[in-house]
């Protein structure tokens, strides 16, 4: 119990110190949204009006205030290219983020701890070399890219879904999760990749160990021995580094949706930064490191569960 | 072996679930599919409708008062209407207005306002609504008017309900191109997100970075649009561009390059518009060695126009000779466009006669973002080498030139394209006289300075015709810039799709595209 406040007050710590950063970091670079709003029609006096009707002109310190005031009441503000409230203007775009990243996970997790244990036993095997450079090549290939190829080959020429056409979520969920999954695709190959190389050498480490030859050699089934002792010790470092891979899913999906044309966060988080939208890119950003905290925080609590040794230490 | 059995059975599952899931998709897009090819052939299997795609987001404020992005303009062109709107050949009809007159004096325009127009809320469109939308765009109280050329207007009048009278400040003939500014309801404050206008198609929804839908407005006054229904969806990526064409998901899509024209493929037919604006190689005129009509003259003798169209733009875009593009038919003359024929010759001799009988060395500066100007500048480069001028390229940032060239003049040449901000040769011409704030080539001549005070002291529009093309004439003849071309405006349609027209104006009108019957 205890231990769930203390992890709950540090994940509101963590939040709130990185979107103070992301406040501070606009506040540093160059670029007015006053300006960027008028354009080629900016003249001094618009601009200086525009700047006093939207409270920029006031210390960096008060309108970070308000705006984790406003943050906390459930009001993120509105939008200065759009006019809108900001959460009716992510919160389809989260939903259909978080949608494409744990289609994107599940896929690395499911494929790439079997795939890693298989290989593990395989190591040294004739078809080793060619695995571990097609492994290699898996690796190397950027999203974006197997994006290109999976849209050619999937849309251009077999029609299997239809490029630019993404189905609302609310409209046609499966429609929508058939087309994500090829964006999944091409956001987990490298991921698959990296997890399953590091499993297998986690796994072929564990192998080495004492207990496994005292297991085999009191006459255990080697496969058992993989799969009750050693797997669990194994996954303890997977499982901290998938839940890196849940931070980068992220990071790569905005990469990805915009070759998918998928309105996710993604494209709106980029079109905000150089809009200098603050409101909106506040928002994002918050929404981004609640994702990746509760990712290590979710990854500790089943690490916990595998080894009890971990709560000790986590508790004290 | 139980080890092996099970990663197997994984994978088998895994792929089972994947080729099922693509299985499914796959029949399902076959029937899309069918119904797509039968639409093409017999079009009464269409929905009325199309998706447009457009490469920028209109992430502004919508109200067409406020919005200065060309792509938002581009779009809610289709949306709104002002007393008078513009048509493809770029003359103006009353559109709001039924009719208007102009006092002997020039200073008073009195508008008839067409009986029954309704907004797209339903409301009819009334005489304080005109008052309004006027006086909202004049408003000099938050420093300069929303529109800027408003700025000479005294009084705006209600004389009867359906009479409204507009006095400005000093007798104008242009004034009434500017009345194309969009007629809004008085009391609604929705303009921002949910734009209310009197335009062919109504404002429906806009997702951020995603889409924009318009729907046929069915009380429309004039001719009523033909599709129900147009969505633009954004795609800003240029793969993405492609493969949402090729895949059927987008029915048109404007301002492709001709790399992108040569990869579309049978379902689509390219329609080759205009982007009305004058892509010249602008030149200091008062820097050296530009401040000598001679070496202007050599310049424009050494470049060949048609070549640069071939190189660069497989052949698109039409050869202009002067600050005026084709698609100002009234204002255009074609004649001048060849008034200097390649000819080596005579540039060497006209460089030699300025004291440049080896050439010299010159700087071109070009905007990085906007790949049609720096290719063009590296064919002019090539060119140039013929008459021993040896040009080098420098690519500045949008911002920097902006600063630098456009409004510090510390440059010597550059490419880019200048545009008309609104439909009269004023807006072309302005510029080049020699007080202007934005002649940025310094061109400084005394008869064109008289010839546009002539024009601007002239109420008939034939003669005022006339002296502008005596100042095109002007900016020809003394080589203002070596003027190059209008490029295409390269639109890729599908087959079934017809009655797209092109403006003099950076628009996109839809009322008039159609699936053929």
């Amino acid at each position: 119990m205890k231990y769930a406040v203390k992890r709950i007050a540090m994940l509101l710590l963590t939040m709130v110190i990185v979107s103070f950063l992301a406040f501070a970091a606009f506040d540093l670079i160059s670029g007015n949204p006053a300006e960027i709003m008028l354009g080629t029609q900016a003249t001094p006096e618009k601009v200086a009006a525009l700047e006093e009707a939207m409270g920029l002109n006031r210390p960096f310190l008060v309108r970070y205030g308000e705006w984790l005031i406003g943050f906390f009441t459930g009001d993120l503000g509105t939008s200065y290219s759009y006019h809108q409230p900001v959460w009716d203007l992510i919160a389809p775009k989260v939903l259909v983020t978080l949608c494409l990243s744990v289609l994107s996970f599940l896929l690395i997790a499911v494929i790439s701890i079997p795939l890693g244990l298989r290989s593990a036993g395989r190591a040294g095997g004739r078809l080793d070399g060619l695995s571990t450079a097609l492994n290699q090549l898996c690796m190397a290939v950027p999203p974006f890219f197997t994006g290109i190829l999976l849209t050619w080959v999937f849309s251009t020429i077999l029609r299997w879904f239809t490029h630019g056409k993404f189905p609302g979520l609310s409209e046609d969920f499966w429609g929508a999760v058939k087309y994500m999954l090829f964006a999944a695709v091409s956001i987990a190959i490298p991921r698959i990749a990296m997890t399953g190389r590091m499993m297998r050498s986690t796994v072929q480490a564990e192998m080495q160990k004492d207990y496994v030859r005292t297991a085999i050699s009191r006459g255990n089934d080697r496969s058992s021995v993989l799969y009750r002792h050693v797997l669990k010790n194994a996954l303890v470092p997977v499982v901290t580094f998938l839940a890196q891979t849940m931070a980068e899913i992220v990071a790569g999906s905005i990469v990805v949706e915009q070759v998918f044309a998928i309105p996710g966060l993604g494209r709106l988080l980029v079109a905000s930064i150089s809009n200098r939208d603050y409101p909106v890119v506040q928002a994002i950003v918050v929404i981004l490191a609640l994702w990746v905290v509760l990712a290590g925080t979710v990854a500790d609590l089943i690490n916990q569960r595998i080894d009890p040794r971990l709560r000790l230490g986590g508790g004290s | 072996m139980k080890k092996k059995l099970m990663a197997l059975l994984l994978l088998v599952s895994l792929l089972g679930a994947v080729l099922t899931g693509c299985g499914d998709s796959s029949t399902e897009k076959a029937s899309e599919d069918g119904q797509n090819e039968t639409g093409s052939t017999e079009a009464v299997a269409h929905a009325n409708e199309i998706t447009v795609g457009i490469a920028q987001d209109l992430d502004e404020s919508l109200d067409p008062h406020k919005a200065v992005a060309a792509g938002t303009k581009e779009v809610m062109f289709n949306v709104f209407e002002g007393l008078m709107k513009p048509t493809s050949t770029g003359d103006l009809i009353p559109a709001v207005a039924e009719d208007y007159t102009v006092s002997d004096d020039r200073m008073t325009y009195t508008f008839t306002l067409r009986e029954g127009v309704k907004f797209h809320n339903g409301e009819t469109v009334t005489a304080e609504d005109v008052k309004y939308s006027i006086d909202r765009c004049a408003d000099t109280s938050e420093g300069d008017p929303l529109v800027e050329a408003f700025s000479v207007i005294q009084a705006v009048e209600i004389l009867d309900e359906r009479t409204v009278a507009i006095t400005i400040s000093e007798p104008s003939n242009e004034f009434i191109s500017y009345m194309t500014t969009a007629i809004l309801p008085v009391d609604y404050d929705q303009q921002d997100t949910a734009p209310v206008g009197t335009g062919p198609f109504k404002f429906v929804s806009r997702t951020a970075q995603d889409s924009i839908v318009l729907e046929k407005f069915d009380e429309y006054w004039g001719t009523p649009a033909y599709l129900d229904k147009v969505t633009y969806k954004i795609i800003e990526n240029a793969d993405s561009i492609m493969m949402s064409l090729q895949s059927g998901a987008i029915d048109m899509f404007a301002h492709l390059t001709s790399t992108q024209v040569a990869q579309l493929g049978d379902d689509f037919y390219v329609e080759e518009g205009t982007m009305n604006l004058v892509q010249a190689l602008y030149l200091n005129n008062a820097e050296k060695p530009f401040d000598d009509v001679r070496v202007r003259q050599a310049l424009c003798y050494a470049v060949d126009k048609q070549a640069i169209i071939d190189l660069a733009f497989d052949g698109y875009g039409s050869p202009i000779g002067s600050s005026m593009y084709p698609a100002f038919g009234k204002y255009f003359d074609d004649s001048l466009t060849n008034h200097y024929t390649k000819d080596i010759e005579k540039a060497k001799s006209l460089l030699a006669e300025a004291g440049y009988p080896d050439g010299f060395e010159m700087t071109i500066t070009v905007p990085s973002n906007y790949q049609p100007h720096i290719d063009t500048a590296q064919v002019l480069v090539e060119q140039l080498k013929e008459i021993n001028v040896t040009a080098k390229i420098e690519l500045v940032e949008w911002g920097t030139w902006l600063s630098d060239v456009y409004a510090g003049r510390q440059y010597q040449s550059t490419v880019v394209g200048v545009d008309a901000s609104n439909m009269t040769a004023r807006a072309l011409l302005e510029r080049f006289t020699s007080t202007a704030g934005n002649n940025f080539i310094n061109y400084s001549d005394a008869d064109y300075d008289a010839l546009f005070a002539q024009a601007q002291a002239c109420y008939d529009d034939a003669e005022q015709t006339g002296i502008y093309k005596e100042m095109l004439t002007n900016l020809t003849e003394n080589a203002a810039n070596v003027y190059i071309q209008d490029l295409a405006d390269l639109v890729a349609v599908r087959k079934g799709l017809e009655g797209l027209n092109f403006y003099p104006i950076y628009v996109l009108d839809l009322s008039t595209v159609r699936w053929a019957e």
